[in-house]
Formats: C-alpha cells, sequence, structure tokens
C-alpha cells in the first residue's frame, strides 16, 4: 500500500489495518469446553469474534490484538492465552 | 509605491494581499501589531477572510489545521512563548502536509519572562518540518510571505512556513517600504489549489496513524519534501526576482566573501549590522566576510559548504543555544564543513534583546583570529 500525502485516509481504514499484527498473546478457542453463550463475541472490543453455522464462537486472527478479554470473561475457560511465536 | 510602514504593519498588508481565507492567530508582544491591522481589515471589509478569534495559540494554529485542510489559504502569526504553546500544533501541520504560513516576530523564551529579541523560539522547531525564512530588514519580511505561500502551496511541497524576523528590531521598525499592489501580488500568487481537502460527499481523514510499518516512511516522506523545498524556493524566488526586481533566490546570501580571510555566518537582522561593520573592518584593511542564511530549514549544507571553502576561519553567531550544546546554527554549519579542517568557532549572542553593535561584531572578528570562540560572547562577569 503507498503512503497517502500526510496520511491522508478515506473511510474504512480500519478494514485495511490489519490489528492482528499487535498481538503477542493467541486466544485460541476450545470448542469442546465453549457452551455457546457469546459472552466472547459480546465482550470484544475489536468486534472481531463471530458465530459460525453450528453457533460456535472465532475470532479473526486478521484483527484480533490479543487482548485476553474473551479468555478472562469466558465462564466455561474454554479460551486459552498461548503465545506466539512471529 | 515606497511607503514609510512599521514592519510589523507592512507584513499585515502583504498578508492581507496574499488574500488569506481564514486568519487565526492570539495577540503577544510583539507580533500583535500585525494581527491587530488583519482583524481590523476583515471588520472594515477590506479582507474577504474569517478572522477567528480563539482563547489561546494552540487552538489558533488548530484552527488553521481545520481551515487548511478544508481547502483555504490560512495564516497565522505569533512568537516566543504562544509558538511553544503550538509545539505539538506545528508538528501536526507539516505532518498532514498542509501549506500553513504563519509569521514568527522572534523572541526569547521563559524563563525568565523576556519580550525582547532572539531567535530561540521558531530554532526551537527546527525539527518540526516547518520551512524557515529569516528576514533581514522589513522589505524582505514582507517580500518572504509572498514566496512562502507559493512554495508552501507547491504540490510538491505542501508543506508550513514560518517567516521569521526579529522582534521590535523590524517588526515595530518604521522603514521605506515598495509594497506591491494587488494586482502585482495577484499575478505572482494564483489562487490557492489545495491537494486534497475536507469534503462531506467525499469523506477524508488527515494525518491518520501510522503503525510501525509505515510511521518511518512517513518522516522519510516529509523530510524528503522539506528538502525538495530547496529548489521549488529558488524557482519561487527568481520568478519574484524577474518579475519585481527583488532578487532573494539564494538559500544564503554573501557578502564581500571574495577574498574573506574571516567570514561571519548569521541569520535576520544583525546581519545588517554586521555588513556595516564588515565595510569598516574592510577599510581598516581586514578581510572580512559574511555568509547570511536566509533559508534555515531546508538547510543549505551544500551552499555552505561552498561558501565557506576559502577563508581562514569562520564565526558563527548564533541568537540561540541549544543548552549543553552550541548553538543551533553553528553546530549545522559545522556539519555541513564536516571533513574540512577550517576552525568553525561559535559565538552565542544578543540574547533576550541584548543590543549588538558594530563594535561587537570587530570583537568578535579580533577573538576568532586568536582562535578564541565556542563562548557566549559579552558576558557581563560582575553580576555573574
Amino acid at each position: 500500500m503507498a503512503l497517502a500525502v500526510g496520511c491522508r485516509a478515506r473511510p474504512g481504514r480500519s478494514r485495511d489495518n490489519k490489528t492482528g499484527s499487535w498481538r503477542v498473546f493467541k486466544p485460541v478457542f476450545d470448542h469442546e469446553k465453549c457452551s455457546k453463550c457469546g459472552m466472547c463475541k459480546t465482550l470484544c472490543p475489536e468486534g472481531c469474534i463471530s458465530e459460525d453455522a453450528e453457533g460456535f464462537f472465532n475470532p479473526d486472527y486478521a484483527y484480533c490484538k490479543g487482548c485476553g478479554i474473551c479468555s478472562e470473561e469466558c465462564p466455561g475457560e474454554a479460551i486459552a492465552m498461548n503465545q506466539e511465536e512471529k | 509605491m515606497m511607503e514609510i510602514m512599521e514592519g510589523s504593519h507592512a507584513i499585515a498588508e502583504a498578508v492581507g494581499k496574499c488574500r488569506p481565507q481564514v486568519v487565526s492567530a492570539y495577540p503577544i508582544t510583539p507580533q500583535t501589531h500585525i494581527v491587530e491591522a488583519l482583524a481590523e481589515m476583515v471588520a472594515d471589509c477590506k479582507l474577504d477572510a474569517d478572522y477567528i478569534t480563539v482563547e489561546n495559540e494552540f487552538s489558533a494554529l488548530s484552527a488553521c489545521v481545520g481551515a487548511s485542510a478544508a481547502g483555504s489559504r490560512v495564516y497565522s502569526a505569533t512568537t516566543s512563548q504562544g509558538l511553544a504553546l503550538m509545539f505539538e500544533v506545528c508538528f501536526n501541520a507539516a505532518g498532514m502536509r498542509l501549506p500553513i504560513v504563519m509569521s514568527i516576530a522572534n523572541r526569547a523564551l521563559g524563563a525568565p519572562l523576556s519580550i525582547w529579541n532572539d531567535q530561540q523560539d521558531s530554532i526551537s522547531l527546527r525539527d518540526s518540518g516547518w520551512l524557515q525564512f529569516y528576514a533581514e530588514d522589513n522589505q524582505e519580511a514582507t517580500d518572504l510571505h509572498y514566496l512562502a505561500y507559493r512554495v508552501a502551496e507547491d504540490h510538491s511541497v505542501l508543506l508550513p512556513v514560518f517567516v521569521c524576523f526579529d522582534g521590535f528590531i523590524l517588526s515595530h521598525t518604521y522603514e521605506p517600504i515598495d509594497m506591491l499592489s494587488q494586482e502585482d501580488v495577484d499575478r505572482y500568487l494564483p489562487k490557492f489549489t489545495p491537494y486534497e481537502r475536507l469534503d462531506a460527499a467525499d469523506p477524508v481523514s488527515f494525518g491518520m496513524y501510522a503503525t510501525p510499518e509505515y510511521y518511518h516512511e512517513f518522516r522519510y516522506e516529509t523530510d524528503r519534501a522539506v528538502k525538495q523545498a530547496k529548489n521549488v524556493y529558488r524557482k519561487a524566488a527568481l520568478e519574484f526576482a524577474k518579475m519585481f526586481g527583488r532578487d532573494y533566490s539564494g538559500l544564503i546570501e554573501e557578502y564581500r566573501m571574495e577574498d574573506a580571510e574571516t567570514a561571519i555566518v548569521a541569520m535576520g537582522s544583525i546581519c545588517g549590522t554586521v555588513k556595516d561593520a564588515i565595510d569598516e573592518m574592510r577599510e581598516a584593511g581586514k578581510k572580512v566576510g559574511l555568509v547570511r542564511i536566509r533559508v534555515f530549514r531546508p538547510f543549505p549544507s551544500e551552499e555552505l559548504a561552498k561558501a565557506l571553502a576559502r577563508p581562514k576561519r569562520i564565526a558563527v553567531l548564533d541568537k540561540d543555544v541549544s543548552l549543553g550544546a552550541k548553538g543551533a546554527v553553528a553546530i549545522e554549519v559545522r556539519d555541513a564543513l564536516y571533513g574540512k579542517t577550517i576552525p568553525v568557532l561559535n559565538y552565542i549572542l544578543g540574547l533576550g534583546g541584548r543590543d549588538v553593535r558594530k563594535r561587537d561584531i570587530a570583537a568578535i572578528v579580533d577573538l576568532a583570529e586568536k582562535g578564541e570562540g565556542d563562548m557566549f560572547y559579552g558576558l557581563r562577569k560582575e553580576v555573574l
């Protein structure tokens, strides 16, 4: 992506900025333990967790910053935060 | 037409003829007369501009940033503490590549409080990305404003400009000024064509955030734009010279340098005194010359290296000091001469309005001949 003069940006840049590169800890979802309550999706500050056809929840790693709120709040402790190697 | 005018009023009239659409400023000595005069022009319907009154300088420049982003030609003026309060906005204006022109009536920075002249205020913003022009007299201070808009608004530059002139020494001095007519200014300075502007129908944000993958490159590109401004400045000044007969096309000005053994380097109104002192020293058989820096940003390194290749010694006068190091001009002159063995001696002088006379310049040349330098010149030992 070429730089825009003066760092000017059209709307929609939050889609272009793949904030997943910021992540140090990666949330890993264990569907065995998941009760499909949806708390993770509700509380995700990035809005990057979505529900699949079977009702399970999955993060979009292109945007997930690894803040860990989903893991902290998950009532079933179904989300582990694993350090990522890049 | 020649008129006897106060520096501030001449600058205000010149700025008015540049047809700024938005003016926002906060009064501060010794800059106040400029914005007072502009406010009067707007109130009297002599200038078709919005004059935005604000609560401080931070807001003044912020209003200019918004107005410039919206596609207006904008103007502000300040000095000293006012410029210090604008620090953050200065970096934003340059980073957003907004061609704002701001007059700086150079004044010392507190503490201790001083309303008098030195150049510490604009020098302290040398790293901000603003171009910096320094005038020797009021004719030049006036003319540099037309040039500033031409250079700032060029789409290969798109950077804000400080037009600097010494507070009181120039701002409050009455001098004959050859004031351009409105028709002349209109011929020289076309209507502002923004590169891109805020538009509700086609929304765009300025100066968005850059991750570590991009920030480094943004700084590189802004630095490149500052450097590219050299050629744009030269061309704009040559055109000005062709149209109006006054030539500011050198980023530096050389005075009696042809066979100079001691070269003085300085900026601003002090250069008038230096030139007179040089004439007297030349009559007494001393070969002294002056290199005046007119454009401090972009810094004219190559030009200085060429101009300062022959003298035996160089005395750099600084009306500023980077505390714990040296005067900012001296540091950069020495950098421009890297690898050469010619001594570069620094003299900090004239801080906070201390008068500098011809005899001081002669005394500095004597010190330089003895190899004594890198000092605060003229300290009053009895109060230390």
